[in-house]
């Protein structure tokens, strides 16, 4: 009962691949598996209702029955519906013309403002900002001392004072314009949506500090009230937009669905981590391939793309596939790979990895001690890792502090791989493949510009600051099974999915 | 080792297959983004192993702030019992929401498949859980049918009687030892308001005739032991802290030896807030916990601290913190909001773990007994 809802959906679409033709009971099933999958994932009564309603008009229509393969025909609108459930589009963050771009965040006790706030002052720096953080926050014990120590840590001033949350505010901005801060960022106190004091002094802070973006910071693990908190927030402040947080967490995240759907603004960021630096854009479209079990394909993408040199990867991919792949360029990828982050963090974002494996944590110690035990080879050994025998076993554990066992291990898992990928390579057609990425050149980040938000709160907010996304991500359901478990037939049709990327 | 190994070199075959070959090249136009973010740099956990020297000298290194040798500020100390807050007024708001419905369905004199669906909705919004919300109104249903109740009047007992029965029977004490260094670990995720509980129940504790020590393992997030510190002086307890991104097994074993060499009975013991699915910090949390078991130490209560606006995620918590530390009572906190803390229900049905605390404001004396028959009953008032 606690598998993500990553894993709910997957159980119920492989059982309906298998499948050739949908009958509308069987619909009718897989919208009773959706509610309840979606209930348990905390995703709001009436946002479930609203969202199964849209699923079932489109499934039972024509759509499904005249397509080829019908469970995918689903799964693509289950897909395309939690996206634009989701926002379907990223948040732009315009700056202010006339400096400081305030931003304010206020949300419910306990849901990570202070430690968002940090790492939002972060994300602004890395945009080349300058930023200033508050500390509006004087009803918590030690809040301030808490944001002032975040703050040291990524080398940001903040500010604050023992007066009161509105004029600490008011201030603030005054002190940003006299010393050139261009971004302010401003942490308030936790507070309850139905404590009306507070919100009515939260509205004060607002008005003082006039912000351009105002946050509400959600916990990825809220159940059903979400909705209450959102529309309590939202009819006091008018949010920009939505930060969710602790997203590593194994909660399955409904709250952002229901958010969403009552606020009617983008999930603007997302904390996927402990530390500062784990927090960035919130991408729905990937949070929805995510729930399909497609993993976080374009964060890691995105990812991969900036760290790995374009040749080798492309060399080292060939390589792989003809079976050449060496323990060489196994230690080769996995040092570009860590300067991409956590491995823990990247598995996460892996399609359809078995949950063991997705659980284990990697900390730098295993992964150093892998690195130890290839270093310890000889450049023969790494090429040739089958001619490893005990005696060699035995001297290479010994070089890297191990244990042969491990050695062993390391050695057979990696051949295993090996030869898996090699088949890999001989299942899928090179044509087919060279034709598939033809298609993927034009990618994302088009669409227009947004006109900043205008002077007073009386201004209503126009939806407009989003920018519509150029694509939309895959839409054919991409399973990568564990390799462990991988037969024959599992190759087969593994290839024949990835030949579907882009159908 | 086996299934990191297989994970290890998973990801790196994937990633290296997906990047290189599928993605790189397709989307070769695109401007590459140098990430040009500066790492922060990070807190390294110390892992210092307990070394054996003797108590005394250990002790000597051990920051206790004792209020007792230098008199806490009069405006600091607060041991004024305030009046204590009712669960039938504190639940003013989850009441009228979810009597609000069900209000409607008392004057109805048969209920039919309508009202079964939304009284198993009204279930739900409370958090209560798809699965425990289906199986409840089931439940109902059938002893309904075999009763002959028909008008809602009877059906709402019926399903108020079935919910008491899932809370009642249950021990909801604290315990303490007389004699012992009683040790109380509170653990949970991030947020939820672990070291707060601490600061409330360290007046109860003093109210109550006790002698509370707070130990600040929370040494991972900013600022935290200075929190405690603040309701440390609120309440008159002694605190041992350590260095931030100190080992928190240390910090909370010189909390145990500091309370029995100065003859205090309880240890408040605070840990860092940790999401159940690192397994890493699970671990260290494990250790806590047999570091706090050893002689002087005495774990008679380890508290899951629960926020009340979770949602089913509650579950994943007390199974997994189970697992990990053994955990005899839930705390939970935040219940003076709109959420409704129904996943309690769950959590005590499917793990039998005891509700012990409610947390009802912000206010020092806001912290008090769970009463299972007041809960269920507010929500139907």
């Amino acid at each position: 009962m606690f598998e993500s809802l990553t894993d709910t959906f997957e159980g119920i679409f492989s059982r309906l691949r298998s499948k050739g033709v949908l009958t509308e009971d069987d619909v009718d099933e897989v919208l009773r598996e959706i509610r309840v999958a979606l209930l348990e994932a905390d995703v709001n009564l009436t946002v479930v209702k609203s969202l199964r309603d849209r699923i079932k008009q489109r499934a039972v229509g024509e759509e499904v029955h005249k397509a080829l393969n019908p469970a995918q025909q689903v799964v693509k609108i289950v897909n395309e519906e939690l996206t634009t459930s989701l926002g379907g589009e990223t948040i732009e963050i315009r700056y202010a013309s006339r400096p400081p771009t305030v931003v304010m965040m206020a949300g419910l006790q306990g849901s990570g403002k202070t430690t968002s706030s940090a790492k939002l002052a972060r994300w602004f720096k890395s945009q080349g900002r300058n930023p200033l953080l508050v500390g509006a926050d004087l009803q918590r014990p030690a809040a301030v001392e808490q944001l002032r120590t975040l703050g040291g840590q990524i080398d940001v001033p903040v500010y604050s004072d023992p007066s009161d949350p509105v004029t600490v505010a008011a201030r603030a901005i005054d002190e940003a314009r006299s010393s050139g801060k261009d971004v302010v960022i401003v942490d308030t106190a936790g507070r309850l949506a139905i404590d009306e004091a507070l919100m009515e002094e939260v509205r004060q802070i607002s008005v003082a500090a006039q912000p351009d973006y105002t946050f509400l910071v959600v916990d990825a693990m809220t159940g059903q009230d979400a909705v209450t908190v959102a529309e309590a927030f939202h009819e006091k402040l008018e949010l920009d937009g939505v930060i969710l947080t602790k997203l590593d967490g194994d909660a399955r995240g409904g709250a952002a669905l229901s958010v969403k759907e009552v606020v009617g603004r983008p999930i603007a960021f997302a904390a996927t981590g402990e530390k500062l630096e784990d927090f960035d854009l919130f991408h729905p479209d990937r949070m929805a391939s995510r729930i399909l079990g497609m993993g976080d394909m374009l964060t890691l993408i995105e990812k991969a793309e900036q760290t790995f040199e374009q040749d080798e990867a492309e060399e080292a991919a060939a390589r792989l596939l003809d079976g050449q792949f060496t323990l060489d360029d196994f230690l080769d990828q996995m040092q570009q790979l860590k300067k991409m982050g956590p491995l823990t963090n990247l598995m996460g974002m892996l399609p359809g990895l078995p949950k063991e494996i997705r659980d284990v944590e990697i900390g730098d110690r295993e992964v150093n001690r892998i690195e130890a035990i290839v270093r310890s080879m000889t450049p023969d050994e790494r090429a040739k890792p089958e001619t490893i025998d005990a005696s060699r076993r035995t001297r290479i554990a010994t070089g890297s502090g191990t244990n042969p066992n491990d050695v062993a291990g390391l050695v057979t898992q990696f051949t295993e791989m090996r030869k898996m990928m090699k088949r890999f390579g001989g299942a899928g057609t090179k044509k087919s493949r060279a034709s598939k990425r033809k298609n993927k050149g034009k990618k994302r980040k088009g669409g227009g510009r947004v006109t900043p938000k205008g002077g007073g709160r009386t201004t209503p907010k126009g939806g407009g600051r989003v920018t519509p996304k150029g694509t939309k991500p895959g839409k054919a359901p991409l399973m990568l099974p564990g390799l462990d478990r991988m037969d024959e037939a599992d190759f087969e049709k593994l290839a024949q999915e990835f030949e579907g990327l882009d159908t | 080792m086996e299934p990191l190994l297989i994970a290890v070199i998973a990801v790196v075959a994937l990633v290296v297959l997906l990047g290189g070959l599928w993605l790189v090249r397709g989307r070769g136009s695109r401007q590459l983004q140098a990430p040009s973010d500066p790492r922060v740099t990070e807190s390294s956990g110390s892992t210092a192993v307990l070394d054996d020297a003797p108590l005394d000298e250990r002790l000597d290194e051990v920051d206790v702030d004792e209020p007792a040798g230098e008199p806490v500020e009069e405006s600091l100390l607060d041991l004024e019992v305030g009046p204590k807050p009712s669960f039938f007024e504190r639940l003013g708001k989850a009441r009228s929401a979810f009597s609000g419905y069900l209000g409607g369905l008392v004057g109805l004199s048969k209920v039919g498949e309508d009202e079964w669906e939304e009284l198993e909705e009204a279930l739900i919004r409370a958090d209560i859980g798809v699965k425990t919300s289906m199986s409840l109104i089931s439940d109902v249903r059938a002893e309904a049918k075999e009763n002959k109740a028909e008008d809602g009047a009877a059906v709402l007992e019926l399903l108020k009687a079935r919910m008491h029965k899932e809370l009642a029977g249950k021990d909801r004490s604290l315990r303490i030892d007389d004699g012992a260094t009683n040790v109380w670990l509170f653990v949970g995720v991030n947020g939820v308001g672990k070291t707060t509980t601490i600061g409330k129940l360290g007046k109860r504790l003093v109210v109550d005739g006790h002698k509370p020590l707070m130990a600040a393992g929370d040494t991972f997030r900013a600022a935290a032991a200075e929190q405690l510190t603040m309701w440390a002086e609120r309440s008159g307890s002694e605190i041992v802290r350590g260095s931030e991104g100190g080992d928190p097994s240390s910090v909370i074993f010189d909390g145990v030896a500091a309370a029995a060499a100065r003859d205090r009975n309880v240890v408040l013991a605070d840990t860092a807030g940790r999401l159940q699915n690192k397994t890493n910090l699970m671990e260290e949390l494990s250790k806590v916990r047999r570091v706090a078991a050893k002689e002087p130490g005495n774990v008679t209560e380890v508290l899951l601290v629960l926020d009340a606006t979770t949602g089913q995620n509650g579950l994943s918590q007390a199974k997994v913190f189970t697992e990990a530390v053994d955990v005899t009572g839930v705390v939970l906190t935040k219940l003076d909001g709109s959420a409704k803390g129904g996943v309690v229900f769950a959590i005590e049905s499917e793990f039998g773990l005891p509700v012990k605390l409610v947390g009802l404001g912000e206010g020092v004396d806001d912290l008090v007994d769970f009463e299972p028959a007041e809960f269920v009953d507010a929500l139907f008032e």
